[in-house]
């Protein structure tokens, strides 16, 4: 079970007249299982939505809850893949994706077992022991999101997590998250800037305006993927040619360019 | 107006003339009598008062020998600071609450410069090894426990929203993310306490303590034996430099291996 919910949540930071609203009266309910990305200008507060979700900021009125609790505390049942990856540089990729592992102190078989696993699931059998700065970009990537998964977490959360990525990286990773996403599926918060991507990977897309960000739009993009069949397709550039695709991409790129401050990417 | 860096042969040439100059202007300052030779004997006497006291012994036991009674005092009292001082600065890296009761205090005590200690290290803990100790401590411990709470306290957030997200006790926080986080910083805290300490050891030689190199030097001034006092010095100088660079191997190899540097 993972569900998010976020009521009439407020985020002001500063205090008193020095105070700015980041965030304004955001409404969103996200399923069981459900792919959800948030799009929007540049400073609009999606990174911040994600923050309350994870439990590094609190919201300033309303309230932020999974599974109908509200979020307290940073916690291993919400796992967080960051853009800069954040991957601990002493440890080697095994000791990063352990980690979490250890702190819930499962025996030393199974969590070999379930390191194995996610090593296969992100192809990192050949870098056990390498050092994060020995990696690439892309692979530091798989590292952190190796390291997420591992947690079987209730919720997953994806900070731009392709975007300090270069493009021809970016893809592969995107079809390997719409890989996972489909064959195991969980809740996921993606946050982006990239239309195509998000329309790529989730199964709804919220769209915000820009600061104080609020939730602008909500696109159900499931239904047209599934009417249309967009999985039959194995590439990504495949499906962004399809005219239901391209049809979905401009309505959000419009709706992004009538918020002031947007910038092209 | 910066001119462009030099090769290592010129720096090598530019610090050899310079050590040149040094020399000549002691050798002709000594040499033609503007100061007397028993104040500023010429650098071969020096030389020689050195290699001499080498092997022979002077105020009871030959330079090495006094060099060594430094050094473990030297020792005892930074391995003393940095087994207090890392943890201390590790964990008020953490907890804001010991840094905000023990900054204050330590702000404090931090001024009072290491020379300041010896009359109530002396009464405190003699002249024996414990008054030196203490002295060498005084010196030692600001940098370690200011490096090591500066390494803590600015470690990458991601870094600590990684691990808090991952669940993370705070016991592994310190020691499998602060520590190792902070290792670069706790090194050039140790490198600027191990010179801190040596200086501070001498001084406190000099006043109390029955053999080291700063005894001897005190026992050589009362007899006006200038060349030894200089030797010692000298000495003092080398093993200082010696001790530095060792650290700063370390503090290399350390860095390279984390991917620091290439």
């Amino acid at each position: 079970m993972g569900s998010i919910s976020f009521r009439n949540v407020d985020k002001v930071f500063g205090q008193g007249t020095g105070g700015v609203k980041a965030l304004d009266d955001i409404n969103l309910d996200i399923a069981d299982k459900e792919f959800v990305a948030i799009v929007g200008p540049s400073g609009c507060g999606k990174t911040t939505c994600l923050r309350m979700v994870a439990g590094f900021e609190a919201a300033s009125a309303g309230s932020v809850q999974v599974n109908g609790r509200p979020v307290t505390a940073p916690g291993p049942d919400r796992a967080v893949v960051f853009q800069q990856f954040a991957l601990f540089p002493w440890k080697t990729v095994r000791e990063n994706i352990e980690l979490g592992l250890r702190n819930k102190n499962l025996p030393v078989g199974e969590r070999n077992d379930l390191v194995a696993s996610a090593l296969k699931l992100m192809n990192l059998e050949t870098h056990v022991d390498a050092f994060p700065h020995q990696l690439s970009g892309g692979m530091q990537q798989r590292v952190a999101i190796a390291r997420a998964y591992v947690l079987d977490p209730e919720v997953l959360l994806m900070d731009e997590p392709f975007g300090a990525l270069d493009a021809q990286t970016r893809v592969v990773m995107q079809e390997e998250l719409v890989r996972l996403a489909r064959h195991n599926p969980r809740t996921v918060l993606f946050i982006t800037h990239a239309v195509e991507e998000a329309v790529y990977l989730a199964d709804r897309v919220a769209i915000m305006t820009r600061r104080p960000g609020r939730i602008k739009e909500v696109l159900d993009i499931k239904a047209v993927r599934e009417r249309e069949n967009w999985d039959s397709h194995a590439r990504i550039e495949d499906v962004m040619d399809l005219e239901s695709f391209v049809h979905l991409r401009t309505h959000i790129w419009k709706s992004l360019r009538e918020e002031k401050g947007f910038k092209d990417v | 107006m910066t001119s462009p860096p030099l090769g290592f042969r010129e720096t090598m040439l530019l610090g050899l003339a310079g050590l040149a100059s040094f020399i000549g202007l002691w050798s002709f300052l000594s040499g033609s009598g503007i100061v007397p030779a028993q104040f500023l004997p010429g650098p071969l006497d020096v030389a020689s008062r050195f290699v001499h006291l080498l092997t022979s012994p002077f105020a009871g036991a030959t330079l090495p020998a006094h060099l060594a009674s430094s050094f473990q005092r030297y020792a005892y009292g930074v391995l003393l600071a940095a087994a207090i001082g890392v943890p201390l600065g590790l964990l008020m890296g953490f907890f804001r609450l010991l840094d905000d009761i023990v900054t204050p205090i330590f702000d404090g005590l931090r001024f009072i410069a290491p020379i300041a200690w010896v009359p109530f290290a002396a009464l405190w803990f003699g002249t024996g090894i414990g008054g030196p100790i203490m002295i060498i401590f005084a010196g030692a411990f600001p940098p370690c426990l200011i490096n090591a709470y500066r390494g803590a306290r600015f470690v990458e957030p991601r870094l600590i929203e990684a691990a808090r997200m991952l669940g993370t006790p705070p016991s592994r926080m310190i020691l499998e993310v602060l520590l190792p986080a902070a290792v670069p910083s706790i090194i050039a805290g140790l490198r600027v306490s191990a010179g801190l300490g040596w200086q501070s050891l001498v001084g406190a030689e000099l006043i109390v303590a029955a053999a080291g190199v700063g005894f001897m030097m005190v026992q050589a001034q009362g007899s006006v034996q200038t060349p030894t006092v200089m030797a010692g010095m000298i000495a003092i100088g080398i093993v200082g430099m010696l001790i530095d660079i060792l650290l700063r191997q370390g503090e290399g190899w350390l860095r390279r291996r984390r991917g620091l540097e290439s």
